[in-house]
Parts: C-alpha cells; sequence; structure tokens
C-alpha cells in the first residue's frame, strides 16, 4: 500500500496577466514532492471550482494581483463549500492589504502569504496544515 | 460501496475521490474496482502520445470539444512524467484545455506517471475504467511518449494517435520505425509552420515500408490546433478507424489482449507480494545477506535456497 500522495492546485484567478509567481510556486511545490496541477491565467471562480473538484485536490494556492481579490475569492470560497469541498486548505498569495485579511480569513482562507515571502515558509505551512 | 454507486451515478466528486482512492492504493481499492468493472466496456478511448510541446492538450482541447458539439460526453486524462527523485510533477495540461474546462459532461484529471513506464501510470487503466463506468462515451488520453518501444498507451487504448511537428529534425524519436506501429493515425500539428509537407512525406515513406500498413493504411493529418484546422478531419479518421476495428472484429480482439495482459500482470503483482512478505520475516534471509557478502554463498544459489524454505512453508 502506498501513501497518499499530497495534491495541490496553483491558480490564478482575475485579469491580470502575469504568472511568474505561480510558475515559481508551483515549482517548489512540485520539488517539495508534490503533485501540482497549474492552471494558468485568468481563472473564473467556476473554473477553478470545477478543476478543484476533478482533480480532488488537497491545497489550493490563490495568486491574486488584480485587487479584487475580495470578490474572487469569496465566489472561490462559496464555491467550493457548496460542492462540498470545504476540506481544502487554500491559501492566498500576492498584493493584499492588511485591513482586508480579517475578512479573507473569515471567509475560510486559512492564510496569506505576501511578495516577498519564501517558498520554503509556504510550502512548510502547507505541510503543517494538510486535512487529514 | 456508496462511493462506486455515486461515481457510477455520474457524480463528479465521487469520480474525483474513486480515483484517488485506486491512485494511491487506498483500502478497499480492489473491492471498489470490483464493482465498477461491470459497467466498463462502453467508452471509445483514444490516446495522444508526441514529443513535449507538439500540442498536444490543444489538440485534445479541441477534439474534446468537437465531440461535445455532437453531443458526446467526454473524459479526458492528461499524463505527465513524475520526478523519480521526489515524486512530484507539475501537472500543466489544463492550462492549454481552456476550450472544454467548463464544458458539461467534460471531466478532466491530470495524473503523475509516478515510477510507470512508457508515460503512464500504473492507474492509468483503472482510472479509464472509472471514466468508462461514470458514462463518458470517448475518453481522450494524452502521454508523452518516452523511448520508441516503451510506448504503453498504445496498448490500453483503441486508437493511437502520433503527433508530430515541423522542425524537429529527421531523425527524431517519433520517425523511427518502431513508434511507426503504434500510430493508428498520424496528426502532423503546427502546419502553420515550414516543413509540414515535408513530414508527411516521410511519415508516408516510412509507412510505405511497413508490411503491417495493408490491413489499415494509417491517415496523415495535418492540423493546427490553435486555429481549429483539421480536427473535423481528426475526428473523421477517428471514426473511420473505429469502424474498421469493429466490422473486422478486431475491437474485440484488442480489448481481449488487454484483458489477458491486465490479469498477468495483478498475478504478477499479487505474487510478488505474496512472495516478499513472507521472505521479509524469514530469518535466513539476513544470513543469507551475510554470507554473500562474505563471498560464502551466491545470490543465484540463495533464490533457489529461498525459494525451497517457501515451499517447505
Ligand atoms: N503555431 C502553432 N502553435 C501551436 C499549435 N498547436 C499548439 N501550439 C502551441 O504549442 C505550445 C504547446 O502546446 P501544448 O498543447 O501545451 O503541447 P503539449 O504537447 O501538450 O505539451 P506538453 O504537455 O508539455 O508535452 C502552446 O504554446 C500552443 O499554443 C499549432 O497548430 N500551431
Ligand atoms: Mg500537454
Amino acid at each position: 500500500m502506498t501513501e497518499k500522495k499530497i495534491r495541490a492546485m496553483v491558480a490564478k484567478p482575475g485579469l491580470d496577466g502575469h504568472d511568474r509567481g505561480a510558475k515559481v510556486i508551483s515549482r517548489a511545490l512540485r520539488d517539495s514532492g508534490m503533485e501540482v496541477i497549474y492552471t494558468g491565467l485568468r481563472q473564473t471562480p467556476e473554473q477553478i471550482v470545477s478543476a478543484a473538484i476533478q482533480e480532488d485536490i488537497d491545497v489550493l494556492l490563490l495568486s491574486i494581483l488584480s485587487g479584487a481579490h475580495d470578490h474572487l475569492f469569496s465566489a472561490i470560497m462559496q464555491g467550493l463549500k457548496e460542492k462540498k469541498m470545504d476540506k481544502v486548505l487554500v491559501i492566498g498569495g500576492g498584493v493584499i492589504p492588511q485591513e482586508d485579511i480579517p475578512n479573507l480569513k473569515k471567509a475560510g482562507v486559512s492564510e496569506i502569504f505576501g511578495p516577498g515571502t519564501s517558498t520554503e515558509t509556504i510550502i512548510t505551512y502547507v505541510k503543517e496544515h494538510l486535512p487529514s | 460501496m456508496e462511493l462506486v454507486k455515486e461515481a457510477l451515478n455520474g457524480s463528479e466528486r465521487a469520480i474525483a475521490q474513486l480515483i484517488t482512492m485506486v491512485e494511491n492504493e487506498l483500502p478497499g481499492w480492489m473491492e471498489a474496482m470490483k464493482q465498477v468493472y461491470p459497467h466498463t466496456g462502453n467508452a471509445y478511448l483514444i490516446g495522444f502520445t508526441g514529443p513535449t510541446g507538439s500540442g498536444k492538450s490543444t489538440l485534445v482541447d479541441r477534439v474534446a470539444l468537437a465531440l461535445h458539439n455532437q453531443n458526446y460526453s467526454i473524459g479526458i486524462i492528461a499524463i505527465d512524467p513524475s520526478s523519480p527523485f521526489t515524486g512530484g510533477a507539475l501537472l500543466g495540461d489544463r492550462v492549454r484545455m481552456r476550450e472544454v474546462t467548463d464544458k458539461e459532461g467534460v471531466f478532466i484529471r491530470s495524473l503523475g506517471t509516478r515510477g510507470g513506464l512508457g508515460g503512464i501510470s500504473q492507474a492509468t487503466s483503472d482510472v479509464i475504467k472509472i471514466l468508462d463506468a461514470s458514462g463518458k462515451d470517448c475518453i481522450l488520453i494524452e502521454t508523452i511518449g518516452i523511448g520508441q518501444d516503451e510506448v504503453e498507451v498504445v496498448q490500453i487504448v483503441d486508437t493511437s494517435i502520433v503527433v508530430s511537428v515541423p522542425g524537429l529534425g529527421d531523425d527524431i524519436q517519433t520517425l523511427k520505425a518502431g513508434i511507426m506501429e503504434i500510430g493508428d493515425i498520424f496528426v502532423v500539428n503546427k502546419s502553420d509552420r515550414e516543413g509540414a509537407d515535408h513530414v508527411v512525406t516521410m511519415i508516408s515513406a516510412m509507412l510505405d515500408l511497413n508490411p503491417l500498413t495493408t490491413v489499415w493504411r494509417q491517415p496523415i493529418v495535418k492540423t493546427i490546433a490553435t486555429e481549429n484546422q483539421g480536427i473535423d478531419e481528426l475526428i473523421e479518421q477517428i471514426m473511420l478507424h473505429r469502424k474498421h476495428l469493429t466490422e473486422n472484429d478486431l475491437l474485440n480482439a484488442k480489448r481481449k489482449e488487454r484483458i489477458g495482459r491486465e490479469i498477468t500482470k495483478l498475478l504478477e503483482q499479487k505474487i510478488s507480494q505474496y512472495v516478499h512478505d513472507r521472505i521479509k520475516g524469514m530469518h535466513p534471509f539476513e544470513d543469507l545477506i551475510e554470507q554473500i557478502n562474505n563471498r560464502e554463498n551466491d545470490p543465484y544459489s540463495s533464490v533457489d535456497i529461498l525459494l525451497n524454505l517457501l515451499e517447505e512453508k
């Protein structure tokens, strides 16, 4: 019998056209032994939720720069909840104002990492907070 | 099993969880597959093999969209290599499958090879069965072919499509004799690029040398996946190949061969697990290692000793 492999998905909702950060974290997660599903730019919340279900992920990393995080995060969190995917560990990354963080956490986002965060910090966090 | 029941009814969440269970060989996975099996055999299986970046995902996306528009329900399995060192994998095929991702009845699952040979994972054929049993009409499987006689995807699909592109040079892997036999259909994608006709001529010349082509002359289809060109012709050729297989009772023969291989593989797995479990607990194992290391014994004789001990037990 094998141990269950951790599956992470890195998604980039919103309209901004940059995915360097998302690619860097995807590779780092892969190098830490996870299977990483990368979905590319400009995903709608519906597409992200649907992919999360089909890929049966354990962790979802959302990278956002566009400033529309409030709406996007809550749409995704609500979608996951409706589809009984609320066990998924959701993490946000990007430029998000400090005062918005409490609300995001209330919506179920586990942690938010700012632009300068090292990939090691994120990976350690993921491994420590994985749903059992 | 409740999960199986829900998956058979088409619940995407249940299908996904069942795949996870089987892929990781979590407790009960074989029981689950026993219940899945009677419901399989209805889906048509199409493989897409070709070098990195040749446009397989884009092609799968467009073919799936066209089939979706003809009211087929679609399963897609996109396989990428796992690192042999970390076990991690970057599964990025969804990036190029944008047209079909949110279409009703389309289910996409990305898999890492997890040490499997020939560009597919151990679990691939079980994942196919789960999608098949859940009611998908067509299942498209994307994989990079590795090596030339290692392309195992051909053994698990009904129609195998080999994707080439212009500009890879004349002696590329995909055009070697070995791989020519695995293609039922050849696609020259990126035909907007220079040299597409040259690739067609080369493949055609290779096929002329291949005696198998008298039964089914493998067609060569030029496509520009990004512009949706050649997709209809490709689908037409897939349907023709399917017709060729069914009319000549070859589909059944193919599937029976597959079942034979599958039983053998499962049997080998179980036997080696059985032997492994028993030998592990055997006292002489450690002693033998010591003796062999001291050159008082050799590995070849030791195997006979262990087998004798197993039989006596
Ligand atoms: N010019 C041109 N580009 C294409 C065509 N088809 C695909 N591409 C591009 O080729 C690149 C690779 O396409 P993919 O579909 O990801 O190729 P792939 O074979 O799935 O790649 P891997 O999964 O990494 O092996 C993308 O940038 C596509 O947009 C085509 O017909 N013409
Ligand atoms: Mg691909």
